[in-house]
């Protein structure tokens, strides 16, 4: 009976506190006119420590410096942010001002969700971020123009991160930003340090479309094309040359790590400084995780990507933008260009060690010196150029429901390449016809 | 000496059970460096109390797991305050509409979360309950409903009408009957579906994180994730300390509820 009570008294408090701690609308509420503060509903995606604690800092400042347009930091998470997302577009009730990444924009950008920043971008914010970066939030406005539906300003590129010790002893040329590896320096380097148990390089292809996708650009490997305003999947001579070539290091030349390929981006490091293999190729961003979780003793580089006829990649980038139903667009917009200029982008981009749009930010000596390779990770910014699969409606359900699987048992070596390259074309062009009726 | 086989299975069988609590304790005291061993160890060999400092620093935990508490709570007592009546009727009045009504708390665990989460999403806006505890208290007895339900009216129909016959036949009202001699065998039922609906919302995410988007109003699961990135990349560290923090209070609910579990089992087995 006392435990009968006992519930019954808590579940009566737990509900009025609920009641008495749940106020709030969720959006933004009062406006100006009122003498109220204008309040804004910031959802950010930040999750390393030093990139929330800088998140965090910025806003307190913006705060303190802006007593009437108060920014209320909401944290959010990078795997559910679009269920998120679509539900509150759905119900009106979207942050103000949305941390994302740029191949999320065109879906929402297409069904009316974000507003077009084009006319609101405050010159030195527009001018301090380079066009290759703006064209990867550029999109179709369907009123046949293009819209600018978020400010680009951190980008990853891919990086190979190698065991120093184990390349040294492989006597091979160390390639600098300057001067990257081609592919054949590459594959040679890879066999020449497989040896005694040891492999080369490991590929952790858990997800391994953005990765092949981005590098396909060094052959010029765009993997669609659009004609006559209908875009289709093409699987040509110029997309299939990185793909054979990771394929060849892990069936042919044996000098890649088997036991990596199912694996997601950090799941070989454990392997990685037990010297398993000597090259691991990752985003930048993976820096951060060697620095921290290195055992005493274990010295890494960071060497530029391989190149091919280019070293271009693909640039995908974090994005700010303002929902179309902000009740405060203008006062969001401040709140970005304060956000994302030069000397903030320094400070988040070194958070989150991934690359800052901003060229002001791009000069900061704490994103060039060499220590942790920051000099060749921020040299490897001026290779991005936008994705073209960022601009096709449907991408996202084609790497998800074609390219993925696809790929992962064509490095699995359980289908030839013409066998992959067909599924590509016939299962995605099925995709791709339901977004274009 | 005959019951050692069974002295290790059952030890075995706790090992197993105890196993992602001593994992996440083990975890939550490592340093990064020993978290990234490839020959992972079981004992730390530099114990750090540091991802405790990082996640309760960064993060109010506390908080988010008292809101999480409270909601977990209602959501339970509510379930069950509703369910009960219902479930009783649905026993013991059987005709076209129970047929109806056991058809219906079929069908609707049949759909999936996502497919209903936006219609749901806009009723709450309109009521002014997004961004709400007690509007995620009602998601979640709206969800755990139907299951309680069904679970309670199969305890229901274990206790013998006849009992009830009986108590009549005594001078008893259908009320008094209910109250004195139905309820009490019900109680590890109630208890049951009080633990099954606590445990849905307690671990509840999708809707949460729908619905509340004032950091002050967050909840543990939406707190927890804040320590995971893209593609999977996680700050394990601080993400084990937290999560084992998470288990505290329910673990304490489970302590205090499960010796009225067996207790209300006992009772209904003599009076069964």
């Amino acid at each position: 009976m006392r435990i009968r009570s006992a519930l019954a008294a808590a579940a009566i408090v737990a509900l009025a506190g609920a009641c008495g701690s749940g106020g709030g609308d969720g959006g933004s509420s009062s406006s100006s006119s009122s003498g109220e503060p204008v309040k804004i509903n910031f959802l950010s995606l930040a999750w390393q420590k030093e990139s929330v604690a800088a998140n965090k800092q910025i806003v307190d400042e913006w705060n303190k410096a802006n007593p009437n347009i108060q920014v209320t930091y909401v944290q959010g998470s990078w795997d559910n942010v679009n269920d998120q997302l679509v539900t509150q577009f759905a119900g009106g009730t979207a942050p103000d001002v949305i941390h994302n990444d740029s191949p999320a924009l065109s879906g929402f950008a297409a069904d009316g969700y974000l507003m077009d920043l084009k006319d609101k971008l405050p010159a030195e914010l527009k001018g301090d971020i380079p066009q290759a970066a703006w064209d990867t939030v550029t999109f179709d406005d369907g009123k046949g123009g293009q819209g600018v539906y978020g400010v680009p300003f951190l980008q990853e590129s891919q990086v190979i991160i190698a065991n120093k010790k184990l390349l040294d002893a492989a006597k091979v040329r160390v390639p600098t930003a300057a001067e990257p590896w081609t592919w054949d320096e590459f594959s040679e380097a890879a066999k020449k340090m497989t040896k005694d148990g040891t492999y080369g390089v490991a590929w952790a292809m858990k997800s391994p479309v953005n990765k092949t996708l981005n590098l396909a650009l060094n052959f010029g490997g765009t993997f669609f094309q659009t004609a006559g305003g209908k875009t289709t999947v093409k699987v040509g001579p110029e997309e299939r040359e990185v793909l054979q070539r990771i394929h060849d290091q892990l069936h042919t030349d044996k000098s890649a790590d088997p036991d990596a390929l199912g694996q997601g981006t950090a799941d070989p490091l454990p392997a990685f400084y037990k010297g398993k293999f000597a090259l691991l190729p990752a985003g930048v961003y993976l820096r951060q995780q060697v620095a921290e979780q290195a055992p005493d003793g274990f010295e890494w580089v960071t060497l530029p990507g391989p190149k091919g006829t280019t070293a271009q990649q693909g640039a995908v980038s974090q994005t700010l933008s303002v929902a179309q139903d902000s009740k405060h667009p203008e006062e969001a917009m401040k709140f970005i260009a304060h956000f994302l200029n030069g000397p903030n982008q320094a400070r988040l981009a070194k958070g989150d060690w991934l690359l800052p749009t901003s060229q002001a930010a791009a000069s900061d000596p704490a994103i060039t010196t060499e220590e942790n390779g920051w000099d060749v990770a921020t040299a490897s910014a001026k290779n991005l150029v936008v994705a073209p699969f960022l601009k096709v409606n449907g991408f996202d359900e084609w790497k998800t429901k074609v390219a993925t699987p696809v790929l992962q048992e064509y490095f699995a070596g359980k289908i030839s390449l013409d066998d992959a390259a067909k599924r590509l074309v016939e299962e995605g062009n099925k995709v791709l016809e339901r977004y274009q009726r | 000496m005959r019951r050692l086989p069974q002295y290790a299975a059952l030890a075995a069988y706790v090992v197993f059970l105890a196993f992602p609590l001593l994992w996440l304790l083990s975890t939550a005291l490592k340093t990064p460096q020993e978290m990234a061993l490839a020959d992972p160890t079981w004992i730390p060999r530099e114990p750090t109390l540091a991802n405790f400092t990082d996640a309760f620093g960064e993060q109010d935990l506390v908080g988010a797991a008292a809101r999480s508490l409270g909601v977990a709570l209602a959501s339970s007592v509510v379930t069950v305050v509703i369910s009960l009546p219902a479930a009783y009727a649905m026993a013991r009045y059987r005709g076209l509409v129970n047929k109806i009504a056991i058809g219906w708390v079929l069908v609707s665990q049949v759909f999936p979360f996502i497919l209903i989460i936006i219609p749901l999403f806009m009723i709450l806006r309109d009521l002014e309950l997004v961004n709400t505890l007690p509007g995620l208290v009602v998601v979640h007895v709206t969800f755990t409903l139907p299951f309680a339900l069904w679970m309670l009216q199969g305890y229901v129909r274990a206790v013998p009408p006849e009992l009830e016959e009986a108590a009549a036949v005594d001078g008893a009202t259908r009320l008094r009957s209910i109250v004195s001699v139905v309820a009490p065998l019900l109680a590890p039922g109630v208890v049951a579906t009080l633990l099954f609906a606590f445990i849905s919302s307690w671990n509840e995410f999708m809707f949460a994180l729908v619905i509340l988007q004032n950091p002050d109003v967050m909840t543990l699961p939406l707190t927890l994730v804040r320590f995971t990135g893209p593609e999977g990349v996680a700050r394990l560290g601080p993400l084990a300390a937290a999560s084992l923090m998470a288990t505290i209070p329910s673990l304490i609910f489970f302590a205090i509820i499960q010796r009225r579990l067996k207790s209300g089992l006992m009772a209904g087995a003599v009076k069964g």
